[in-house]
């Protein structure tokens, strides 16, 4: 059963509508916020937690909760709203188009969550690259505060919520919740140690909470049909609908708001028009962006898209950016070059991921040429074991799990050049 | 308080330590890079990670709070297996360089590497290679080492208060540096070489001299400004190779000002090493006997006076005060500045609050000082303080730059400056008292302290900063005019017919009156001892067992690393020597039995570290004569690097002099 249009949340995905307040509120923005707000900040909680609602940015953490752990009750000092529009993972490009097509379901969004937690400000942190989408933002925003949605006496609510672009500077660790707040601050953007957490000592060294802008954007229409509604998408623990963004090798690269729990295969054939050739000329899949090891065919299968049935299978949701690979794939290749990006973006705070990205680069390049031994695949294994768990932030876990993915799943292939390799090198004069 | 369990053994630490101060109070010790005591927590070497019960992942002991009931593991293979990954990753790009580095011996890295280093390097790509960076005089950089602790940012930047290392780049291609390259502006920068763990930054001045293991290490006490840092000389066959801070929490914690740390090569230039005596208008060299012999000549009958210089030991002007006495002299200085002090009462002329004590204050006003030149040690101190946010400064004088913000505030508001505070405390250059109202000066800056509250049983808020590591001790010992004397003015004016010189260099020679016999002791050849008839050449402060007291009035030990060169003597040896060539032989000849004399005399001398006494007991101020001048202060020390003779002497506080006080071309484009 596919989802229908009228489950759908994102309804000008693709834009086929303006953006702007008029077009927005006859999609259903905006109606009736006030009410919601009217009964109070547990009931919002509440709601949010019965929806069974998880962050859409990657690691899938509980909404409900996550805002329940701001102060009930303000000791004076102000606290925030961060959203995170640092939408940098390869492959996933679902937060471009919300912000673009849909900014009020975001700025709604925002008010709702700012209002649940007793926020004073909400700050949206939009990837640099994004200016086009920025430029659309801060207009919504304008009509917002024209309309008296934000502001002053929010929709009439009696609630102050002043909204806040700003624009980050290109780079992906900025997208990791505490490296995105010191970035805000004007530092560098390196994340921090946790404890504390951000709910304790966030921006400015305040209370603070960062939410995905597909989790904030989805808030609103959860409170209009209800956490029940939302709740009856997907299996239980992985409630709702998702926007999947599908790339690579399909007859139609498309993002798409389908239900949890959705069967990868069928995620693929029914809208993304299928993998290019054929489903046999699939060779494997990346489900949730870049930093998530990849599935090989066999497991593609059959595997549901949520987050707890990808983790049986040693991969995960992550920002469901589902990257389709066929069988013209130079995997190792492919692998190699993501091992680039992490070290080309490790920030260099911390030692394992400073000095193994680049590590696990090299390693890898020579992988690709089988410009190595056999043994050293489990050098390579193991320095991914030493990076992971070992960092500040999860960046150092996301550059070992492509590779650790790689080493499961293709590691007769690597061989393959390895020994192709030392068959046609010829020796030099010495040996 | 929290219970946690570190490896079965339980351990009590405050709400709020990390985990590994809980390692360490269970005595396990958990190996770090970034971690350091005394700065913010990076938590980004990684070398630190435990097991924590119910944690999902090892954590970074150092920057993870402890919670009552936690049972952490030091030793099992995961965290063996994540400190063995770590070490791995910091070799890797890290140079193999040990026999050419000077970290070599005292490396952190080196010594972590043999508990957790792999015999073989799996590493087959190329290194790592980053510019060496110039970062001033006192530190050489060879940044291919650098492990990215941070240490060296954290410290600019929170304890030294000059922001101006950091790191460009990201992952692999990140650098620490000083974004444009340019010399570091501390007079603290010195310690960054003891804070790094690795040979990244190392000691310009003692680049390829020595290694640790060939020092002789003698324990001893900094003279060279008034906070009387606690020191190590290092030695080899007779000659200092380096200086470096010990622990003192109450004193430097442990740092060292870059006067103290790199002026030694000073110690070796311009020295005497012989005596002297002037014959037919010409210094002539000569042998003790000689020059003991020209003294015991032209002494007796004659008008005598003595001055101190301002970094002498007790010991040396003890003796000397004995010998005036005993040939009925009463005319004794120290004040080589001409300040005008007040010595009737410790506390007059004391840094009573104490430096451990600045971390109680909650308002300071500074009167004509500089304490980031005057004393960096004590102004860190003032920033650590400043830097919980609990403490504003005002300052009356000549406002400079002292690494926190600071209220220009004049004599009569610095009253209302200070007023609301709880711990008020008013710090009186000594500079600000070398000048004709100085008394007045004194007895405002007490009155200033009294009206604040600043004057009570619990709390002494007046301090006087004084300048050098000799000056409060011979205040202690009363080295002044006695009943009827005459101070140092009235001597040079012409009032006595020989001047005994004590390491007195701090003056202009030429003010001594033509005609007076002039005896210099001392161990730099400068210009007092170009005017002096007699040369007896005495010790360093590396060079003899001396007590010194600092300006909390602390009395500490400075111990003798190397002998004094060629013929020269311990101080008060040569005074004892000389005491016995003119009939009045000192009733001590050893150095025991002078400290047994001097303590009884000056009971002082026998709390040994002490620091000042709590509390004010008796508000009564020094009595001001005169009144107020409208006169601006100045700021008494406008070179950190050269203001005594050994600093004078030493090659690379000319280099820092050069560095730091010329002015800079401008850029074409300003």
């Amino acid at each position: 059963m596919a989802l229908s249009d009228k489950d759908r949340i994102f309804t000008n995905l693709y834009g086929t509508q303006p953006w702007n307040l008029s077009a927005a509120r006859m999609r259903g923005d905006w109606d009736g916020t006030r009410e919601y707000l009217a009964k109070g900040r547990d009931w919002l909680i509440e709601e949010v937690k019965n929806s069974g609602l998880r962050g859409r940015g990657g690691a899938g953490f509980p909404t409900g909760m996550k805002w329940s752990f701001m102060p009930k009750k303000s000791d004076g000092r102000p606290s925030y709203l961060v959203v995170n529009a640092d939408e940098s993972e390869p492959g996933t490009c679902k937060d471009r188009d919300i912000i673009r097509h849909d900014p009020h379901k975001l700025i709604e969004g925002c008010l709702i969550a700012g209002f649940a937690m007793g926020a004073t400000a909400g700050y949206i942190y939009i990837r640099g690259e994004y200016y086009n989408e920025s430029v659309v933002l801060e207009a919504a925003i304008a009509e917002a505060y024209e309309a008296g949605l934000v502001g002053k006496n929010a929709c009439g609510s009696g609630y102050d919520f002043d909204l806040y672009v700003h624009r980050g500077a290109g780079a992906y660790i900025c997208g990791e919740e505490t490296a995105l707040i010191e970035s805000l601050e004007g530092k560098k953007g390196m994340p921090r140690l946790k404890p504390p957490f951000p709910a304790a000592v966030g921006l400015y060294g305040l209370p603070t909470t960062v939410n995905n802008v597909e989790t904030i954007a989805v808030v609103p229409t959860i409170l209009r049909r209800g956490p029940g509604w939302f709740s009856s998408f997907g299996r239980e623990r992985n409630a709702g609908t998702k926007v999947f963004c599908i790339s690579g090798h399909v007859n139609k690269p498309c993002n798409v708001e389908a239900e949890m729990s959705i069967p990868l295969r069928e995620l693929i054939d029914r809208y993304a028009g299928g993998v290019r050739g054929g489903w046999d000329n699939l060779l494997a899949v990346i489900p949730g962006g870049s930093s998530v090891p990849l599935l090989p065919k066999h497991i593609c299968d059959d595997v549901l898209m949520d987050f707890d049935a990808l983790r049986e299978h040693k991969s995960g949701l992550g920002t469901a950016g589902v990257i389709v690979m066929d069988k013209s794939t130079d995997v190792v290749r492919a692998i190699a070059r993501l091992a680039h990006f992490y070290k080309h973006e490790s920030c260099g705070q911390c030692t394992p991921c400073r000095e193994g990205t680049g590590w696990m680069k090299r390693v890898m390049d020579r992988m690709v040429r089988g410009d190595a031994e056999i043994e050293e695949i489990d050098i390579l294994e193991q320095v991914t074991r030493q990076v992971e768990g070992h960092t500040i932030c999860a960046l150092g876990d996301a550059a070992a799990w492509p590779i650790q993915g790689l080493i499961r799943h293709f590691r007769p292939e690597m061989e393959r050049r390895i020994r192709e390799r030392h068959a046609t090198s010829t020796p030099l004069a010495a040996e | 308080m929290a219970k946690v369990t570190v490896d079965g053994i339980e351990v009590e630490v405050p709400n709020g330590a990390s985990v590994l101060q809980a390692c360490e109070a269970a005595g396990k010790e958990v190996p770090r890079f970034c971690y350091h005591e005394r700065l913010s927590v990076a938590g980004n070497c990684r070398m630190c990670l435990v097991e924590v019960e119910k944690a999902p992942k090892p954590v970074a002991s150092c920057a993870y709070p402890v919670m009552d009931g936690m049972k952490v593991f030091t030793d099992t293979p995961v965290v063996r297996n994540a400190r063995r990954g770590v070490m791995e990753f910091l070799l890797i790009n890290h140079p193999l360089d040990c026999p050419i580095c000077d970290q070599g011996g005292e490396c952190d890295l080196q010594d972590q590497a043999m508990a957790y280093g792999r015999d073989l390097s799996r590493y087959d790509e190329g290194k790592r290679a980053v510019k060496d960076k110039y970062v001033g005089p006192l530190i050489k950089t060879v940044m291919n080492r650098c492990i990215h602790c941070t240490r060296c940012v954290r410290f600019a930047a929170e304890v030294a208060g000059v922001p101006e290392m950091g790191a460009t780049g990201r992952g692999e291609s990140m650098e620490i540096g000083t974004y444009v390259e340019k010399a570091l502006s501390s007079e603290l920068s010195g310690n960054l070489i003891d804070i790094c763990p690795v040979g990244a930054l190392t000691s310009r001045p003692y680049a390829f001299v020595s290694r640790p293991w060939e020092l002789r290490k003698t324990e001893s006490v900094d003279v060279l400004d008034a906070v009387g840092a606690a020191i190590r000389v290092d030695v080899r066959g007779g000659e200092v190779l380096r200086i470096m801070p010990r622990v003192h929490d109450d004193v430097n914690e442990e740092w060292l000002g870059d006067r103290g740390r790199f002026s030694f090569d000073g110690l070796k230039r311009n020295r005497l090493d012989r005596p002297w005596v002037r014959r037919d208008g010409k210094l002539q060299p000569a042998s003790w006997a000689e020059a003991l012999g020209a003294i015991a000549r032209a002494l007796p009958g004659k008008r005598l006076g003595a001055i101190a210089g301002d970094t002498m030991d007790a010991e040396s002007m003890f003796a000397l005060k004995g010998l005036m006495a005993a040939l009925g002299s009463q005319n004794l200085d120290c004040r080589q500045d001409g300040a005008k002090l007040d010595a009737s009462r410790p506390d007059y002329y004391l840094f009573n609050t104490g430096i451990a004590g600045i971390e109680q204050a909650d308002a300071i006003v500074i009167i004509g000082s500089n304490p980031r030149v005057e004393a960096p040690v004590l102004n860190a101190r003032i920033r650590k303080r400043w830097m919980t946010g609990a403490l504003r400064v005002g300052v009356v004088g000549p406002v400079a730059d002292l690494t926190y913000p600071t209220q220009a505030v004049a004599m009569g508001e610095a009253g209302a400056f200070l007023d609301g505070a709880k711990n008020p405390m008013v710090i009186l250059g000594r500079g600000a008292l070398a000048r004709e109202d100085g008394a007045a000066v004194l007895a405002a800056a007490w009155d200033l302290a009294k009206q604040a509250g600043g004057l009570r049983e619990d709390w002494h808020g007046f301090n006087l900063l004084h300048q050098f590591g000799g000056q409060v001790a011979a205040l202690d010992l009363g080295f002044l005019p006695g009943e009827g004397g005459l101070d140092m003015a009235g001597m040079l004016a012409g009032g006595v017919d020989a001047l005994w010189l004590l390491g007195a260099d701090g003056f202009d020679a030429s003010r001594i009156a033509p005609g007076t016999f002039v005896i210099y002791q001392g161990h730099h050849g400068e210009a007092a001892a170009a005017r002096a008839d007699v040369i007896l050449p005495g010790a360093t402060y590396t060079e003899k067992d001396g007590t010194y007291v600092n300006t909390e009035g602390r009395v500490q030990r400075g111990r003798m690393a190397v002998t004094p060169p060629g013929e020269a003597r311990e101080d008060w040896k040569i005074i004892r020597a000389a005491s016995q060539m003119l009939g009045v032989t000192l009733p001590y000849d050893s150095l025991e039995a002078l400290r047994a004399e001097m303590a009884a005399a000056h009971p002082v001398f026998a709390r040994l570290d002490q620091g000042p006494l709590p509390g004010c007991t008796d508000d009564a101020g020094p009595v001001a004569t005169g009144a107020l001048g409208m006169a601006p202060f100045q700021l008494p020390i406008q070179n950190y690097w050269q203001v005594d003779p050994i600093t004078r002497a030493s090659p690379t506080m000319a280099e820092c002099a050069a560095t730091y006080l010329q002015p800079k071309p401008l850029l074409a484009a300003e």
